[in-house]
């Protein structure tokens, strides 16, 4: 249904947005099993079968439920990413030393080698 | 109940001394162990803190406006003597390599970290059941929730096990724990407290907080932690000072947070409680905020899609629990985090990565952005008539443990209160207003105008007494 929505989507902007058609194929959103592990791996997390199972209805509740944002009016409003009004908050560009020190850093690390974070080949 | 002003005067005077009310909350701590609220004892550290606040004061010298209070932080600040977990498996045994500037500033006024809480993991959630590391139980009703995520700091404040207790609130996280457990909960104005060295979860509505008995107590607290960081960027200029309460406030109540879905025990608390405020002389009018039912959906987007972000640090390279095994750099990646978050983490991080995805933006983060400001203008339509803005904390007081556990999305709607101030970054108090028949606590919760935190305490203040 979600790939049937986004080919269509144009369509649906134009012909149907008044009635609202496009909102009520919103909320059946599904997240198939191919989604969670796309998703997953987005994430960077591997997940066991037993676990993708059960996020996969989780994840479908979770979207059916935020899709109902779609029936609000936001036409012509601007976002809000931030509410303090700050801007540019500059600091000075120089170095500090970390409190705890390059030594005090390298020892949470799970493996060192050489002052220097270990980590399995890359490819 | 001693106020912390009283505490701290006591021990002064040497009536008692910071080692005697350490060694009795640590005391107590022991005694509370069943409720499940503390991860960590930071024992040997407060014990030497403690010896040292009374050596200054036997040789005559000036100590803080919290010389020898003990207190509690929740698990996801970093603080010296014990590790900082975030309740999760990934932080298992993390020792920070610093200190919360929220932390250093209660510790620079004499006060003593004893211990700290647990929380839902990375303080997702909303009842302390997230938790890698077990449940904690309310502190009037074991069977039930403690509320979250700042479970554990609501119950030992409860309990009396200290004073007062630190938390972080991002959509609710201490003002619905807070009423759960019958204490006040504060989420201050967006920016009010310096986030330095504090566990991100969404950084467009992380907040610092805390819990007590008094709200004299909430006020003292709140004056020492807020305040301008150049280590946070996002924290605001100093604003924050006690204020005498005002004589007349025009208060509404949200209409659509008093409807049948609300529990009855609740709604009558709220209206009790706004009785008292009529007889003090205040004005109370039931006023609307249309959006209020689509604020959990803005925020169930908005926060995912920043936790998404602000969870890739935690990767098993640089600190943190590593899995066995990987071949290679992905396989570490994806194996130490599929071991080191719980699953609704990974619920957060998963849906966080779905709105940001290349053709969902619009419809989701962007849409949920623009309702943001939908929202933010209803709220500047009321606060032009109205100072203070009333609802239940929460629809119902604390459920059940494992009532909610199964259906993310209805464990979701027990923050439908606490989630608008949160993306507006108002300020917002829950006050405890009684137990219902059941004996459960619950809360009211007042919004304030941006930076009128100290107004709401003092307001909550002149009511407590009356």
């Amino acid at each position: 249904m979600r790939d049937f929505v986004d080919e269509h989507r144009e369509l649906f902007r134009l012909d149907f947005s008044q009635l609202s058609l496009f909102a009520i194929l919103e909320a059946m959103t599904t997240i198939t099993s191919d989604d969670v592990q796309h998703l997953a791996q987005l994430s960077n997390i591997e997940l066991s079968n037993e676990e993708s199972a059960n996020l996969q209805q989780d994840l479908t509740n979770i979207v059916g439920y935020i899709d109902q944002l779609s029936e609000l009016d936001t036409d012509g409003v601007e976002p809000t990413y931030q509410v303090t009004g700050l801007q540019n908050v500059w600091r000075d560009d120089t170095v500090v030393q970390h409190p705890a020190g390059r030594e005090g850093l390298l020892k949470l690390a799970p493996e060192t080698l050489d002052n220097q974070v270990k980590v399995p080949k890359v490819l | 109940m001693a106020t912390i002003n009283d505490i701290v005067n006591r021990i002064v005077r040497g009536e008692t001394s910071a080692m005697a009310e350490v060694e009795a909350a640590l005391e107590r701590a022991k005694n509370t162990e069943e409720y499940h609220a503390l991860l960590s004892l930071t024992r040997e550290r407060a014990i030497e803190r403690a010896a040292a606040i009374d050596a200054r004061i036997a040789r005559g010298e000036h100590v803080g406006r919290l010389a020898g209070v003990p207190f509690v932080v929740k698990d996801n600040f970093l603080a010296y003597g014990a590790p900082t977990t975030a309740a999760s498996k990934i932080l298992e045994n993390f020792m920070a390599p610093l200190q919360a500037t929220a932390v250093e500033k209660l510790e620079n006024e004499g006060a003593i970290c004893i211990g700290k809480s647990n929380l839902d993991a990375f303080a997702h959630g909303g009842s302390t059941e997230n938790s890698a590391f077990g449940v904690t139980h309310n502190a009037y009703d074991a069977t039930k929730v403690a509320g979250g995520s700042s479970g554990g700091s609501a119950v030992v404040t409860a309990l009396d096990v200290v004073p007062f207790a630190l938390g972080t609130d991002t959509g609710g996280s201490i003002r619905q724990p807070a009423s759960f457990n019958g204490v006040y909960g504060i989420k201050p104005t967006y920016g009010t407290v310096s986030r330095y060295g504090v566990v991100a979860m969404a950084s467009s509505t992380d907040t610092i907080g805390c819990f007590a008995k008094k709200a004299e107590d909430v006020e003292l607290i709140m004056d020492i932690m807020a305040g301008r960081d150049k280590r946070d960027m996002t924290t605001l200029p100093d604003f924050f000072a006690p204020q005498k309460p005002h004589e007349q406030l025009r208060i509404g109540i949200i209409s659509e947070s008093m409807t049948d879905s609300v529990d009855a025990d609740v709604r009558e608390a709220v209206e009790a409680y706004l009785e008292k405020a009529t007889s003090a002389g205040h004005t109370v009018e039931t006023v609307s905020l249309p959006v209020l039912k689509y604020t959990l959906a803005m925020y169930y987007i908005v926060v995912p899609a920043e936790v998404s972000s602000n969870l890739a640090r935690y990767d098993g390279v640089r600190f943190g629990v590593r899995a066995d095994g990987a071949h290679t750099l992905a396989e570490l990646y994806g194996r130490s985090r599929d071991l080191g978050f719980v699953t609704e983490n990974k619920r957060r991080i998963m849906i966080g990565s779905y709105v940001l995805s290349s053709g969902f933006f619009d419809a989701y983060y962007l849409k949920a952005q623009k309702a943001r400001t939908v929202l933010i203008d209803e709220f500047n339509e009321l606060f032009k008539r109205y100072d203070v803005l009333v609802t239940p904390t929460a629809p119902t007081p604390a459920f059940g443990i494992g009532e909610n556990t199964s259906d993310p999305v209805k464990m979701y709607l027990a923050d439908i209160m606490t989630v608008p101030a949160s993306l507006a970054g108002l300020p917002a108090l829950s006050i405890p207003a009684g137990v219902n028949e059941a004996g459960l606590p619950i809360g009211v919760q007042l919004i304030g105008k941006s930076k009128a935190d100290a107004e709401l305490l003092a307001f909550a203040h002149s009511l407590e007494e009356a």
